[in-house]
């Protein structure tokens, strides 16, 4: 019984983490339906100019703020230069750019930082007043300070005119133009605000993978995997999905096929998703006109 | 109209030649060289079947896969497994690879029918990223070789020859094996596309909505296309099994994929030709670029990949397409 529960609040704690990457490629998709690949790596490239920052001697806060204002910028930054000439393009389009961006971003970080593993340091120390036997002080933190993210893009997009507009330039663009909104800013400003939750994900989950160009990819599964589980129209139901995908990863590891298979399990839920239930457990069902 | 019929025979001469010079120096090239260039230009056609298996789904059929180097996995370690614990001898491990990849692709297909556009790629790029893991699995490793993979030995050439004073080697035969291999692929691919199947896939990829209208059966034809491509490709992986003469799950990366995608792109969808581009590419730009940094390789593709859908959307190929009506627009 022990082992049950201590594998479902360490599936909860790595499901958060999960979670907020299936929220920054649900605000994406919310904005301008696309899936973005690239994710991953644009969290990992932030996550190193954090360790670099770092390194050069600021502290971890100050050097996390400056992260997340420089990762934001530069999501807004892609989507103007890179994304919007090919808003109106065909879908393989536009998949074949976000692979050539993941490419990039992944270069990047190789080229700058170089290939070694590298450690980063966890900000909430090992006996901190959080901490217990079930959940260790930095999944505990992490999930704080996630669900205050979650909290703020709540408040963000429920209490704000900028997010009134973003929603309404996600789900009528054609409308939002005629009542005076800048959609294509919206989008940008939608691509600035995922990369920033990436940003923040991927400092939170280096402490525990370690640092290295390639230490997104089979987080990022798992947050599509969530992403799709929970709906991936639906912002809440994509940290849901997360978690649970996190939960279904431990019992499924712990009990049934042992952890040698995970990203295969992460690829039956994508599969079994996409095929049984398109529009997630919390989506709604979207019916396109012929 | 000036003199048609000569003009035609002229034309239809001189494309002979080049066609005649061309054979010519494609059968003499590995005697030119030495060795370890026969093995490159071996993978370069290699890929460029591979290249081609993935422009048949992508380019012509529409359906994005960004899982193509699961199913050369599946064709290399199909090749590996017969050659090495059935000791079945390395020219019938093609045909083999070939069927298991059809029906592989063919199931694949299936769910695939339900996704368009961005799920199909992301069910692939799942696919493409659990493949490695799958094939390092614990329970499989008495008939996969697990994290070690499979050794196998290059095939000796089945007779001696010297041309240019150079020795036919197992590397040089097994270039014409791949030349062979390549070109059949090739045929098989041009007729496949020319006929009744090849517009039924072209009118899939451009209105589906249209073409089931018209009367194309869409789930048959989707995944005829996915199993077809997953075969061809297969064929691909099983070659390149014989020529490196090893396997093992962590050449089958997702970064595999993302290169055969990156040949497509760069040598032109929906262009037969433009798979060689795309294979020449993906086998020496590492070469070079390797040389500067060790991500240096993932930037340029990146930068092309981005570079490409912006100005030369149809590849080299479609680029090379431009330039020769221009030239030819003005001659005439």
């Amino acid at each position: 019984m022990e082992a049950l529960i201590f594998q479902i609040q360490s599936g909860i704690a790595n499901g958060i983490i999960y979670g907020s990457v299936a929220l920054a490629l649900v605000m994406i998709y919310q904005a301008t339906h696309h899936i973005n690949f690239a994710q991953g790596e644009m969290a990992t490239f932030s996550t190193y100019m954090a360790w670099g920052l770092m390194q050069a001697g600021w502290s971890y806060w100050a050097a996390f703020g400056c992260t997340v204002a420089v990762s934001f910028a530069g999501g807004l930054l892609v989507q103007r230069i890179v994304l919007r000439p090919i808003e109106r393009a065909p879908v393989l389009t536009n998949v074949i750019v976000f692979i050539g961006l993941l490419l990039i971003f992944n270069a990047l970080s190789g080229m700058l930082f170089d290939h070694t593993i590298k450690t980063f340091a966890s900000p909430f120390p090992a006996d901190a007043w959080f901490a217990s036997a079930y959940f260790p002080a930095h999944q505990a933190g992490s999930a704080g300070v996630l669900l205050l993210v979650l909290g703020v893009l709540f408040a963000f997009f429920r209490y704000t005119s900028v997010g009134l507009a973003m929603r309404a330039a996600a789900q009528n663009p054609e409308s939002a133009r005629l009542v005076g909104i800048r959609v294509s800013w919206m989008l940008g400003l939608g691509w600035g605000l995922a990369a920033a939750v990436g940003a923040v994900a991927g400092m939170m989950v280096a402490p525990v993978v370690f640092l290295d160009p390639n230490m997104m990819g089979g987080i990022l599964l798992y947050g599509f995997a969530g992403a799709l589980l929970g709906g991936i129209g639906n912002p809440l139901g994509a940290v849901a999905g997360g978690v649970l995908v996190g939960v279904l990863e431990n019992l499924l590891g712990a009990y049934v096929i042992g952890t040698e298979l995970k990203l295969t399990v992460a690829l039956v839920l994508i599969v079994g998703t996409l095929t049984l239930r398109p529009d997630g457990l919390f989506g709604r069902k979207v019916v396109v006109r012929v | 109209m000036t003199r048609p019929d000569r003009n035609d025979r002229l034309h239809r001469g001189w494309v002979l030649l080049g066609w005649g010079m061309l054979a010519l120096g494609l059968l003499a090239l590995p005697f030119l060289v030495k060795n370890y260039r026969a093995f490159q230009f071996s993978m370069v056609l290699v890929y460029a079947i591979a290249i081609l298996g993935l422009n048949l789904l992508t380019g012509f059929n529409g359906q994005i896969s960004l899982g193509h180097g699961a199913f050369y996995a599946v064709g290399a370690y199909v090749a590996a497994i017969l050659m090495d614990r059935l000791s079945v001898p390395y020219w019938a491990t093609l045909p083999a690879a070939f069927a298991c990849c059809f029906a592989f692709g063919f199931l694949v297909g299936f769910p695939a029918l339900r996704l368009a556009g961005h799920y199909l790629a992301l069910a692939t790029f799942a696919l493409a990223l659990a493949v490695p893991q799958l094939l390092k699995y614990k329970r499989i490793e008495g008939v996969t070789g697990g994290v070690q993979g499979i050794v196998l030995s290059k095939p000796e050439p089945p007779f001696a020859v010297r041309m240019f004073e150079q020795p036919l080697t197992a590397d040089r035969w097994l270039y014409f094996v791949s030349l062979a291999v390549a070109g059949l692929m090739f045929l098989l691919t041009w007729n496949l596309l020319r006929g009744r199947i090849g517009r039924a896939l072209v009118a899939v990829r451009d209105h589906p909505i249209a073409a089931t209208a018209m009367g194309v059966n869409l789930p048959v034809f989707k995944s005829l296309a996915f199993g077809m491509s997953a075969a061809i490709t297969g064929v691909a992986g099983a070659l390149g099994a014989i020529v490196v003469a090893f396997v093992a799950p962590d050449s089958f990366t997702i970064t595999l994929s993302i290169f055969l995608l990156v040949g497509v792109v760069v040598g032109g969808m929906a262009s037969i030709p433009g798979a060689l581009f795309g294979a020449v590419f993906i086998q020496f730009v590492p070469d070079i670029a390797d040389g500067l940094s060790k991500s240096a390789p993932a930037a340029i593709y990146g930068a092309l990949l981005i570079g490409c859908m912006y100005l030369l959307p149809r590849g080299v190929m479609g680029g090379l397409q431009q330039v020769w009506s221009r030239w030819r627009g003005r001659a005439h």
